[in-house]
C-alpha cells in the first residue's frame, strides 16, 4: 500500500470515528433515545432535552477541532503538509 | 430619548459603520468581488463565517419557534450546528485544495462537463433565492416594528437597503463587513439574554440559567414553564415534538446536509490561506455560532414564559386571572400597528384570553370559565426576539440594540447569499459558458445586475411567504441538500463518480424536493395551488415539506450510484485530480481559471 494510500485510510478512519459520535449525541441522544434519557436530571434540565438544545452543540465544535489536530498530525506524519 | 429616536440612532450609527468598511474594503477586480484574498485570519473568517451564517432565521425566527415549539425546534439547534462537522471532515479541507472560486466551476471541472456546471448552477440559484426569501420575511418583520408600519412597507424599505449594501461589497467588503456585523449581533442577541435570565432565575449564564431554579426557589424554570403552558392547555414544553420522531430525524439531518450544501457558506473556505486554515475555519465559525445557538434556547423559553404571564397574570379560570385589553402593555400596541399581532375580543368581556382551544378536553373547561375561544389570533413567531426584551421591560437600549442586531443578522446573510448568485450568474454562465471572452469589467456589471434582479424576487415572494422565515428557510436547506452536497462529496470520495452519474442525482434529487414542496406549499409558493394542501394526513410517512431535503439527498445519491455504474467511468485525468484535491501539500492560492 503505497503512502498515500494509508494516508487516505487513516483520514476515513478518523472522519469515520468522528461522525459517530456526531450521530451518537444528536440523532442518539438527541431525538431517538430522549424519552429514558428525560428520566435522569442534570441540574434543572432533563438530560435528553439537556442533548438536544445544549449538549449536542457542545459535542460538535469539540470534535471539529479534535479532528482539525489530528488531521495536521496525520499530514506531518504522512509529509502531506504544506509548507 | 424616547425609544423611537434611541433606535433610529442606534441602526444609523451601524449602518453607518457597514457602509464606511464596505466603501473602504470595495472590490475592484473579479478576485476581490468573489473571494476576500489570502490574507484572512482563520479566527476572523470563522467570525465572518458566522454572521454570514447566522440569519435572520436564527436570530429573529429561531427562538419564536423554540418559544412554541419546545424540544420540537431542536431540529434547528442541532441542524444548523451539526452540519458544519460534515462540512469540516467532508467538504471544506478539498475544496480548498482544488482552489477555483465556485461551487460549479468545481462540479464542473470534476465531472469535466458544461452540463454539469449549469445543473449546478440552477441547483444553487433554486436553494440560494428560497433562502434570500426567508431573509426578505425577517428583514420586513424588522423594519416593519423600526418603523412603526405594517409588513409590507417595512419590506420594500428592507429591501432597498439589501440593494445599496450588497450591489457595492463584493467579498471583500462584505468579510470584514461581517466582523463588525457579528460582533453586534452577537452582543444584540446575548445582553438582553442575560438580563432576562438574571430576573428569572438570577443566573446571569442565559446556558445555565434555563436550567437553574426560579428566583423564587420555587421550582426549576423549564418545570414552571412546563406548569404554566400545560395549565391553558398547550403542550407541554420541554417533550412537545414537532410532527413525528420520524420527522424531527429527518428534519434535522436535511438541515446538517443542507448546510454542508450551500454555495455561500462554501465558497468562505476557498478565501482560506492553507488547507490546514479550511478545517480550523469551520471549528472556529461554529464557536462563534455556538455562542448564539446555546443562548436560543434560554432566549425561547423565558420568552415564552415571559408571554404567557403577561397575560395570564392571575390563577386561570378567575376573571381577574386574564388581563385586561385596556391595561395591554405598550409591546403590544406596537406589535398591533404591524398586524403581526392580533386580538379579537370573542367573549366580549374585554379581557385577553390566550389558551389552547384546539385541545378539546381544555376547550371544554375553557368554555365553563366563559372563554369563547383563543383571542390571540395571531402571534407570528417572528416577533417573540424582538419583542422579547420590551415584553421583559428591559431598557430602551436594549431593544434598539435588537433591532439594530436582527438588521446585522439579515443584512449580512442576504448580502452573502447574493453575492453567490451573482457569481453563479457572471462567473459560471457567462464567463463560463456562454461568454467566455468577457471583461472583467463587463463580468463584475452582470454580477451587480444578477444581484439587483434577484432581491427584486426575493421581495416579490416576500410579500407572500410560504412560512416562517426559519421555515423558509429550512426549504432552501432541503434543495441545497438534494442536490449540492451529495455531487460534492461523491465528487471527492468516490473516485469512480462520472458525468452522468452526478447529473442524474442532481436533476433527481431537486426535482423529488422541490415537487414535494411545491404540492404541499404551493407552485413557486404562490397560495391556492398546491394540489395536496399544507396538512399532516397527506404527508409522506408524515415528513413535513420543510425536512424533506434528506430524503431528496438519498435519491440523489442513489440514483447516481446507479447512472455510474452503467456509464463509462471518468477518464483517468480526472481520477489524478481527485487523488491530488485529497492531500493537503500542493495547494496554491484559489484561481479563476
Amino acid at each position: 500500500m503505497s503512502d498515500r494510500e494509508a494516508y487516505w485510510k487513516a483520514n476515513i478512519s478518523l472522519v469515520g470515528g468522528c461522525l459517530v459520535v456526531w450521530f451518537i449525541v444528536s440523532f442518539g441522544f438527541g431525538i431517538m433515545l430522549v424519552e429514558p434519557l428525560n428520566n435522569i436530571s442534570l441540574g434543572g434540565y432533563k438530560l435528553g432535552f439537556w442533548f438536544a438544545q445544549q449538549g449536542s452543540i457542545y459535542t460538535f465544535v469539540f470534535l471539529i477541532f479534535f479532528y482539525a489536530w489530528r488531521m495536521n498530525k496525520l499530514d506531518k506524519k504522512f509529509n502531506v503538509h504544506e509548507d | 430619548m424616547d425609544l423611537q429616536t434611541l433606535t433610529y440612532t442606534v441602526v444609523g450609527f451601524t449602518f453607518a459603520v457597514y457602509i464606511g468598511i464596505a466603501f473602504w474594503a470595495r472590490a475592484s477586480t473579479t478576485g476581490e468581488f468573489y473571494v476576500a484574498g489570502k490574507g484572512v485570519h482563520p479566527v476572523a473568517n470563522g467570525m465572518a463565517t458566522a454572521a454570514d451564517w447566522m440569519s435572520a432565521a436564527s436570530f429573529i425566527s429561531m427562538a419564536g419557534l423554540i418559544a412554541f415549539n419546545g424540544y420540537g425546534a431542536s431540529v434547528f439547534l442541532m441542524g444548523w450546528t451539526g452540519g458544519y462537522v460534515l462540512l469540516a471532515m467532508l467538504l471544506a479541507p478539498y475544496l480548498r485544495k482544488f482552489g477555483k472560486f465556485t461551487v460549479p466551476e468545481f462540479i464542473g471541472e470534476r465531472y469535466y462537463s458544461r452540463t454539469a456546471r449549469i445543473v449546478a448552477v440552477i441547483c444553487l440559484i433554486l436553494a440560494s433565492i428560497t433562502y434570500v426569501i426567508g431573509q426578505m420575511k425577517g428583514i420586513g418583520v424588522a423594519f416593519s416594528r423600526f418603523l412603526e408600519t405594517d409588513y409590507d412597507t417595512g419590506l420594500y424599505a428592507g429591501m432597498g437597503i439589501v440593494f445599496i449594501y450588497s450591489v457595492m461589497g463584493g467579498m471583500k467588503g462584505i468579510t470584514y463587513t461581517q466582523i463588525a456585523q457579528y460582533v453586534i449581533l452577537i452582543f444584540a442577541y446575548t445582553v438582553p439574554a442575560i438580563f432576562i435570565s438574571m430576573n428569572l432565575t438570577g443566573v446571569p449564564l442565559p446556558q445555565l440559567g434555563l436550567g437553574a431554579d426560579m428566583v423564587d426557589g420555587s421550582m426549576s424554570m423549564l418545570d414552571k414553564l412546563d406548569m404554566v403552558v400545560t395549565d391553558l392547555g398547550f403542550k407541554e414544553y420541554s417533550t412537545q415534538v414537532m410532527g413525528s420522531k420520524l420527522n424531527m430525524f429527518v428534519y434535522t439531518l436535511t438541515l446538517m446536509i443542507g448546510t454542508a450544501g450551500l454555495p455561500h457558506v462554501i465558497m468562505r473556505f476557498f478565501t482560506v490561506p492553507k488547507v490546514k486554515d479550511a478545517r480550523s475555519t469551520a471549528g472556529w465559525a461554529l464557536v462563534f455560532i455556538a455562542i448564539l445557538y446555546t443562548t436560543a434556547p434560554a432566549v425561547g423559553a423565558m420568552a415564552r414564559l415571559n408571554l404567557m404571564e403577561t397575560i395570564q397574570v392571575g390563577e386561570v379560570g378567575v376573571v381577574e386571572g386574564n388581563l385586561s385589553y385596556e391595561e395591554r402593555p405598550q409591546w403590544f400596541k406596537n406589535w398591533e400597528t404591524t398586524g403581526l399581532l392580533k386580538y379579537e375580543d370573542k367573549n366580549g368581556d374585554g379581557r385577553i384570553q390566550y389558551y389552547n382551544d384546539k385541545n378539546e378536553e381544555f376547550a371544554a373547561k375553557a368554555d365553563s370559565f366563559g372563554w369563547k375561544g383563543n383571542e390571540m389570533v395571531k402571534v407570528d413567531r417572528d416577533i417573540m426576539v424582538l419583542a422579547n426584551p420590551e415584553i421583559a421591560k428591559l431598557p430602551n437600549w436594549v431593544i434598539a440594540l435588537v433591532v439594530a442586531g436582527g438588521l446585522a443578522a439579515a443584512l449580512s446573510t442576504a448580502a452573502g447569499l447574493l453575492l453567490a448568485i451573482a457569481s453563479s450568474i457572471s462567473h459560471d454562465l457567462l464567463k463560463g459558458v456562454f461568454m467566455p471572452g468577457i471583461s472583467e469589467k463587463n463580468e463584475l456589471m452582470a454580477g451587480r445586475f444578477a444581484m439587483a434582479g434577484a432581491i427584486a424576487m426575493a421581495g416579490y415572494f416576500g410579500l407572500h411567504p410560504p412560512d416562517f422565515a426559519a421555515g423558509t428557510v429550512a426549504i432552501a436547506f432541503g434543495l441545497a441538500a438534494a442536490s449540492i452536497f451529495p455531487a460534492l462529496m461523491m465528487g471527492i470520495f468516490n473516485k469512480k463518480m462520472n458525468r452522468a452519474g452526478a447529473i442524474w442525482g442532481m436533476i433527481s434529487g431537486i426535482s423529488v424536493t422541490m415537487l414535494y414542496v411545491f404540492q404541499h406549499k404551493g407552485i413557486m409558493f404562490i397560495p391556492g395551488t398546491d394540489f395536496l394542501g399544507d396538512m399532516g394526513a397527506n404527508w409522506f410517512f408524515g415528513i413535513s415539506p420543510n425536512a424533506f431535503g434528506a430524503v431528496g439527498a438519498a435519491v440523489n445519491f442513489t440514483v447516481a450510484i446507479i447512472v455510474s455504474k452503467m456509464t463509462a467511468p471518468p477518464p483517468e485525468h480526472i481520477q489524478h485530480l481527485v487523488e491530488d484535491i485529497r492531500v493537503p501539500i500542493g495547494s496554491g492560492s484559489a484561481t479563476g481559471h
